[in-house]
């Protein structure tokens, strides 16, 4: 029990398997092939500013909608009696544990321009519109993948709110409405904080759902460092430097999240 | 003196269970009125009714003169402070004492004004700005208080205010509590499990068991004169003795006829007797009807508590004086130490041992 | 009020369900056609179980899921009570770098780890696969251990090792009596999570396996890329099938005990 050795193995495998390839992306930024220290690779990552532009923008806008359409939903689950709210929230997770490539092909395959919506559009006489291949595409997608990450961290704080804390705003004069402003929103903010970064990092580094939703026009990071590594630009000092320029952005964001947020992080699953 | 609130044949059920059986409670204005009994009696529940928080099943509230049945507690001229404060985590003292005045959008000056008269009332200048988390137990009570005092609420409600503080903060919150009572000239309602606090703070007892009130009377009344054998045993300690009242005025206990001073019972008819231990005496074994032998003695400070074993009943005595353990003594009580009451039904007596928290 | 907000938990379980419930419609389709229904048929779940490759990358996820898992609790658990007895910095440090593979986006842990693999490949001649993904699957799951194991030291009794001890415990005996039962249920939830999450991984395993050996997720991954199959309908079908009846059980199962609880309290009472 008071023996630190016992961490010893893992403290082995976190210096070698994480620590170590973390310091590689950063030596593969500022070398060139021969090993040589540049700064080429970090300075070429402005070429491709667009693209972060557009993962940065499309990222938000899916976190916004994730927002807005789990707050009220967290709101509504507390309100049911506790088998009912696990039930509930059994069934609003549910899809997540489906793999996300099934559900994102789910998508693919409804959007298409024959697919099932354009073919019930069809029927009523409207389309087909374009909707695959689309922004709109990938940022359904990814509202699609990422709500439940919204919605259980925002519904996991609001149900530990004290209910005599609601009680006592209704006692201070406080209506529904004005209940829900002042007290409840504050209260579940570090929810709603961690619900954005939980969706938000993941958004911003997709290369799938761009991929699959988005054609070859609506490139990501995500696609930008894959094809790096995996895909025909081949060129790894490059993904590194990418790679580098994405975790300092999401680095500063999560450091401006956490300033509203002084809990210890307790909210993170 | 008008009454301010009104409770009429108030019935709440709860999965079936009736949680307040008819409860009828008329409470005058400016007066210190404490619900009291045991957990589960139902006065915590009695308290929310008239918060808001809870509607009856049936009865009439009435507050001020008009039916308040239905009416949210955010529109209601009373307050409370709730058992474990409910402070607003992500506001400092200021603003939790400032909130109710802030949703009624108060001018910020009065606001200012009104929450620094606070602060004063219940000894906390200088803390405006703590977190609520860091202070202690006896602060954050203070907050609450003034919380909802802000607001000018005719009727304070407290719900067990002093139940988490340690005995000598309680000591000392029970007197400021009173102090801001007598010098607000505001009703409180409060609840509590615990006698003698009831009996300190309060102008009027309200004594409930099982969704029933017992009886309502002076801390005085109460003691001296309990109603029934349930509210003898729960106001302090009591030797409850079954009894046949033979006729007016003489009382059969242990066999024995005694000359009481309570009629009214019929002849032959079983009663319950309650006899305080503080009253009783000890006397040598000649000069007592009831002889028994000391069974145990503990010194408790003040006095000395004797068990003795008289025929079928052990008896609690009170005494300055210990008397020998095993030794044969005797009792003796005079005709207004004998408290002489209707046997209540069983089912009531029952409901004492409940603990759950309400 | 009520209404409203059952309309709208509604829609939203609507937006969640309507793409999986075409997937599962259309893998019974006798065509290929993703809008008409023309028939039904069981073809092509016979067609998925007679493919190969998927069953071969089934098997590998699984062995590669068991064992990872098993190995990031042993691991996980034994590193959190190592770290629960360090001082404040280096507890500070170790936890900072544990917490990066959860809070780094996937395809930079992916992709760090795939550089640390070429590096090593190329001078100690070994190819990526089965080794190569079973290291990043513990290494991305012992995190998760870790963090679902330190908060039940947190909310342990500080003096239940030492009560243990002092009823004649020795410390390894001290340690499986008493510590262990406290924070088993830390325990096995690291465990189910690393599991389900070594399972449904495919961003880290697509840069990490070898061509010979392949997760499930990253065959279904090179399948959607090809042209339309419907036996990825029927894969996702036997999926959504399969999380369904897990779920359920162990709902029904926590609720059971849930239950047993309160039946124990209140034959105390």
């Amino acid at each position: 029990m008071k023996n630190k050795l016992i961490a010893a193995p893992y403290l082995v495998w976190m210096v070698v398997f994480i620590l170590v390839p973390l310091i590689m992306v950063g030596y593969f930024a500022f070398t060139d092939k021969e090993g040589n220290f540049t700064l080429d690779y970090v300075a070429d990552v402005a070429q491709y500013s667009q693209i972060f532009v557009r993962s940065i923008w499309l990222a938000a806008i899916a976190t916004v909608i994730c927002l807005v359409i789990s707050y009220p939903l967290a709101y509504i689950l507390t309100g049911f009696s506790k088998n009912t709210q696990s039930t509930m929230l059994m069934i609003v997770m549910l899809p997540m544990w489906m793999n996300f490539l099934l559900r994102t092909y789910a998508w693919m395959t409804m959007l298409g321009n024959n697919g099932i919506i354009n073919t019930i559009l069809g029927f009523i006489g409207l389309g087909p519109f374009k909707m695959l291949n689309t922004e709109g595409a990938v940022v359904l997608g990814m509202v699609y993948n990422y709500l439940p990450y919204m919605i259980l961290p925002i519904y996991s704080v609001m149900v530990k709110i004290d209910k005599s804390v609601i009680e006592a705003a209704s006692d201070l004069g406080c209506n529904p409405w004005k209940t829900i402003l002042r007290v409840v929103f504050p209260l579940s903010l570090p929810g709603v904080m961690s619900g954005i970064t939980m969706v938000f990092v993941p958004a911003i580094s997709t290369f799938i759902i761009s991929r699959m939703l988005g054609g070859g026009g609506n490139l990501l990071i995500g696609d930008l460092i894959e094809m790096q590594f995996l895909g025909n630009a081949y060129n790894v000092n490059l993904g590194a430097a990418i790679s580098l320029v994405l975790m300092v952005i999401i680095l500063l964001i999560m450091t401006i999240m956490n300033q509203f947020d002084n809990d210890d992080g307790a909210v993170l699953l | 003196m008008n009454n301010i609130v009104e409770l009429k044949d108030i019935v709440v059920e709860f999965d079936g269970e009736r949680i307040l059986d008819k409860i009828n409670l008329n409470i005058k204005d400016k007066e210190f009125v404490t619900l009291l009994g045991p957990s589960g009696c139902g006065k915590t529940t009695t308290l929310r009714i008239i918060g808001g928080f809870i509607n009856p099943d049936s009865g009439t509230v009435m507050f001020d003169g008009k039916e308040i049945n239905g009416l949210p507690p955010y529109k209601r001229n009373v307050n409370t402070v709730f058992q474990r404060y409910a402070l607003f985590p992500h506001l400092n003292v200021y603003e939790n004492i400032a909130f109710g005045l802030r949703v009624q959008k108060v001018p910020e000056k009065e606001i200012n004004k009104r929450v620094a008269e606070m602060l004063k009332l219940v000894n906390l200048v200088g803390f405006e700005k703590r977190t609520v988390q860091r202070l202690s137990g006896g602060q954050q009570q203070r907050v609450a208080i003034a919380r909802a005092l802000v607001n000018h609420p005719k009727v304070l409600l407290l719900d067990e205010p002093l139940g988490a503080l340690d005995l000598k903060l309680r000591k000392e919150m029970q007197i400021e509590l009173k102090r801001i009572q007598q010098q607000l000239e505001i009703t409180f309602i409060y609840v509590t499990h615990d006698q003698e606090e009831a009996l300190t703070m309060s102008d009027t007892v309200v004594v409930m068991n099982g969704g029933v009130i017992q009886q309502i009377g002076s801390p005085v009344d109460i003691y001296n004169e309990p109603e029934n054998a349930f509210v003898a045993d729960f106001i302090g300690e009591s030797n409850i003795l079954n009894g046949l009242m033979i006729k007016d005025k003489l009382v059969e206990i242990s066999g024995r006829e005694f000359d009481c001073v309570d009629g009214g019972f019929g002849e032959n008819t079983p009663v319950d007797v309650v006899i305080r231990p503080e009253d009783i005496t000890i006397v040598p074994p000649e000069q007592a009807k009831l002889c028994g032998v000391v069974e145990s003695v503990i010194f408790k400070g003040v006095h000395y508590e004797m068990l003795i074993d008289a025929y079928d009943y052990r008896w609690m005595v009170h005494s300055t004086k210990a008397a020998d353990k095993g030794a044969s003594v005797g009792l003796s009580f005079g005709p207004d130490d004998i408290h002489i009451m209707h046997k209540l039904k069983e089912t009531e007596k029952s409901e004492e041992e409940v603990p759950d928290e309400e | 009020m009520k209404k409203l907000s059952k309309i709208y938990l509604g829609l939203v379980l609507f937006f969640l369900y309507v793409p999986i419930f075409v997937l599962i419609v259309f893998s019974f389709n006798t065509t290929k056609s993703r809008t008409v229904m023309s028939g039904f048929t069981f073809d092509w779940y016979i067609k998925l179980f007679r493919n190969e490759i998927i069953m071969e990358s089934l098997w590998n996820t699984i062995i590669i899921a068991v064992i990872a898992s098993i190995t990031a609790t042993i691991l996980g658990t034994a590193a959190a009570i190592g770290i629960n007895n360090m001082k404040k910095v280096p507890k500070a440090i170790v936890m900072n770098i544990t917490n990066f593979p959860i809070i780094n986006p996937e395809i930079v842990t992916g992709v760090s780890l795939m550089l640390l693999f070429v590096f090593f490949a190329a001078r100690m001649n070994f190819e990526f696969g089965f080794w190569t993904l079973l290291i990043a699957h513990i290494t991305f799951s012992v995190p998760y251990v870790i963090l679902n194991v330190m908060p039940k030291f947190r909310q342990m009794d500080p003096f239940l090792y030492e009560a243990a001890q002092d009823l004649g415990c020795n410390s390894r005996q001290a340690f499986f009596k008493v510590v262990l039962p406290e924070i088993m249920p830390g325990v096995l939830s690291g465990f189910m999570m690393s599991f389900t999450f070594s399972l449904d991984d495919f961003i880290i395993s697509y840069f990490t396996s070898g061509s010979d050996s392949q997760t499930l997720p990253v065959t279904i991954y090179s399948m959607t890329r090809r042209k339309v199959s419907p036996e990825i309908n029927a894969l996702s079908t036997i999926i959504f099938l399969v999380v369904v009846i897990v779920l359920v059980l162990k709902n029904v199962i926590e609720r059971k005990s849930e239950n047993n609880k309160v039946k124990v309290k209140g034959e105390k009472v």
